[in-house]
Order: C-alpha cells, then structure tokens, then sequence
C-alpha cells in the first residue's frame, strides 16, 4: 500500500544517526575491545586497549567525538517502491548531515574541490546511494568514517584462475603495508565479486555485519577465519605496539561476477568503526 | 610513566629510549597536511613563516570544535606519514619533535637521527580521551584552515610512546 512519509522525518532521522554513530561506539565493537584485551600479555598494548575503551566511555557520556576525525558521511538510502516522499529526498538527507554536525560539534571535514580544497565548513557534500527496493518503507544506513584507515584501502582485479590464498595474501599484504595508520585494531571489509564498483561497494557495507558473526556462506566464512588468524599473526597490534590483536575482525560480502575476472576490495575499517541505521 | 616537559632539548631527547612511555607536560604547536604545505611553501619563497620551529615539538591533529566551556574537542593524532615529505625542512628549521601515529618514512628516519630530534606516536582513535589532557588551546596561525589551523595546545600529562630517535 502506497505510504506518504515527510522528509522531514529522513532528516531528523539522519542527524540522530550521525550524532549516534560520532559519539557511542558500537557495542558489537566495545565488547570485540574489550576481549582482544584480554587476549593480550603486553603490559603496552593492554594500555593502549584500556585508553580506546576508556575514550568510548568519555565520548559517550560527554556526547563527544569518539575520533576527531568524524568522516565524510555516506549515506545508503533504500527506499520502498510503494513510499512517496514528501519535499525534497536528497536534500533532507544532506540537512540532517549538516546539522548533526554542527549540533554534535563534529569535525567539517570535506572540502569543495579535490583539488581547490577549499573546506566548505559544514560537512557537506554527503555521499548518497539510493536503491529500490519492494515495500513502502525507508531503511537508512550512515557511515562515518575515517580518512586514516580508507587511505589504506585498496581494491585489486584478480584473473578467474586465481587462487583464495592469492586473495588471502593480498589481504594480508594489505594490511601489513597499512601497518599502524589505519588505527588498529581494524575491523576489515572485504567485497568479492561484480565489477571494479560493486566490489568496493560491497567492502564499504561489510563493515555493517556484526562482530563475531560470520557469513552464511561456508566457503566464505572459511576465508574469513583463516584471513583473520594470518592478519592477527602479523602482531601490529593495538595502536601498531606489537600484540596479539590487529584486527577484530573480517567481514566479506560476495556478488556474483564476470567470467573474466575476480574483483577483490578491501575495506579496512579503524577500531571506531562507526556505522548504524534505521528504517522508517 | 616518566613525566616529560616540553619544551624538548637534545638533553632530554638523549634521556629517551625508543619504546619509552613517556607523559608530556607543557606546550606543542598543532599542523597538519595544508599547515604543513603552508609552511614549506613560505619557507621554500624565502619568506617568513607566522610562528617559530626552533625546539618546537609540532603535534599532527586537526580537533574537533570545542563546546561552551571546554577547552577544545575531541583531538586525537592523524596520520603522521603524510607529512613526510615535509618534515626534514622543518627540522632543519628546528623542528625538534613530532607526535602522530604510524610509521614514518626512510627519509624521516634518517633525518630525525641527524638532527637529533624525537618521534612519538600516541593512541589513535582516543581523541575524547586525549581531549582530557589539553588545558589550554590557541589558534596562533592560519585560522583561515579551520580545524587544520596551527594551534598552540598546553598539555598535561599527555600520553606518548618514543618512537623514532
């Protein structure tokens, strides 16, 4: 049945994400903190472990920025085909961008031009995706995140007859190389499949599953596990002083591809992966 | 922890030792990537730059803004390799220590040990936390760059990890 819905309402709900996701960090995350703290021996990173979960607790309670640096907002839109949205989508979701970041104190950290850079002091513009989807609801994920560890993502386009431990590698190779920039412990996104796009696509969503639950698919939640016991053996650690945890966890998603090739993109995410949404 | 105060002199830096927790009690300036292309750029013309590098210790962080009556926001370190290409001319204008996160480049390290300076790094992602440890913050240049203004930030037992000598 065809729904009217106010945009005004994908505002607000848009700020309220935004202003979560900056200040209370995801419990899923906080508790995956909280254990590789007990996985660790050395006395260092079990102080940089006790100041990551001790920054979550001062974030929240005084409604600050886990991170200064609260991202550029991408914003997934997935809109029932039976809702009719009333004013103006795109701009109620950059309007609730904005306002979540002024009113949350949060970092503009967006500039106009790539290359002109000039800021443009409100955080805007968002990055926006739509789908279509059956239903006459709106489902709303945001993302805000860092700009230290999406530098050290990366995608590669594998050949189809290559082999899972040359993606496992690639991986790991990723990961070294990436060392202590990206803030571990890292919760890594990876995206298998479709095209050049669609794999990125797919990394940048990955993040979105819970810690600890591993994909449906066997085959996949196999390449999760083993990627995650390599990556931990490489001991960067938390905040890069050698321990026992560098990533939290690994999350692939999969699409369907072409006969000509294997797209493999991996997403590393900071120990503040902040994510979260909502459906109206 | 030992308590280290700013500013740094090549006495205390000779005191370090890699991998020391240290605290650090005193003033740093704060730059990051348009501060840093800022400075180099001016240095580069020949002219002046608005603050001075000798024994400074420059801290790689762009703040949140600070709410009504707080000191600043939220300030954790940003990716110091970024800055890597920048960082021998500003030892060379006496630059004296850096604090961030991550590795640093062959270059960096090779330039920190000439002029005897010290790279720490501190907990990236702590920015609410390390907030705790500002007492004081100034803008004293380029406040046209907003949050990647140069700051001038009084600390208290700010903590860091000697990682470069």
């Amino acid at each position: 049945m065809t729904r009217i819905l106010d945009s005004k309402l994908i505002q607000d709900e848009v700020k309220d994400l935004f202003i979560k996701v900056n200040t209370c960090l995801r419990p899923d995350i906080l508790s995956g903190l909280k254990l590789a703290r007990k996985k660790e021996t050395s006395e260092k990173a079990k102080y940089c472990l006790d100041v990551i979960i001790k920054n979550a607790s001062i974030a929240k309670k005084k409604m600050l920025a886990i991170c200064q640096d609260t991202g550029m907002a991408v914003v997934y839109l997935r809109v029932g085909q039976s809702l009719v949205v009333k004013g103006d989508l795109k701009k109620s979701v950059a309007k609730g961008v904005a306002l979540a970041y002024k009113k949350g104190y949060f970092r503009s950290s967006v500039v106009n031009d790539p290359l002109i850079r000039k800021n443009t002091n409100t955080n805007l513009p968002p990055i926006i995706y739509t789908d279509i989807v059956p239903g006459n609801k709106i489902n709303i994920k945001v993302v805000a995140k860092g700009f230290g560890c999406e530098n050290v993502s990366k995608i590669r386009m594998f050949k189809p007859t290559d082999s899972v431990s040359n993606i496992e590698e690639f991986i790991v190779d990723t990961v070294k190389e990436a060392g202590s920039r990206p803030c571990p412990p890292i919760y890594i996104g990876i995206g298998i499949g479709g095209t050049l796009d669609k794999a990125v696509s797919l990394s940048k969503e990955a993040i979105f599953r819970p810690l600890g639950k591993s994909s449906k698919y066997k085959h996949i939640a196999q390449l999760e596990k083993s990627v995650l016991k390599k990556v931990n053996s490489l001991k960067i650690g938390p905040v890069g002083v050698r321990g026992n945890t560098t990533a939290l966890g690994v999350s692939v998603s999969t699409y369907p591809t072409h006969i000509a090739g294997l797209p493999v993109a991996v997403n590393i995410s900071c120990h503040a992966t902040r994510t979260a949404e909502a459906t109206i | 922890m030992r308590k280290i105060f700013l500013p740094l002199t090549k006495d205390i830096i000779k005191t370090l030792k890699q991998g020391e927790q240290v605290l650090l009690n005193g003033s740093f300036l704060t730059a990051r990537d348009a501060a840093h292309k800022r400075l180099t750029d001016t240095l580069k013309s020949g002219k002046r730059i608005p603050v001075s590098l000798k024994g400074e210790t420059i801290y790689y962080t762009g703040p949140t803004p600070a709410k009504t009556g707080e000191v600043i926001g939220s300030c954790g370190p940003t990716t110091s390799s970024r800055m890597d290409s920048f960082t021998p001319l500003l030892l060379k204008y006496g630059l004296i220590g850096m604090v961030g996160k991550g590795e640093r480049s062959k270059e960096v390290n090779l330039a920190i040990k000439k002029y005897g300076a010290a790279y720490f790094i501190t907990i990236g992602g702590a920015g609410a936390y390390l907030s705790e440890k500002v007492k004081s913050a100034e803008v004293i240049a380029y406040k046209d760059l907003g949050p990647e203004a140069i700051y001038r930030l009084t600390v208290e037992d700010f903590p860091a990890i000697v990682n470069i000598l």
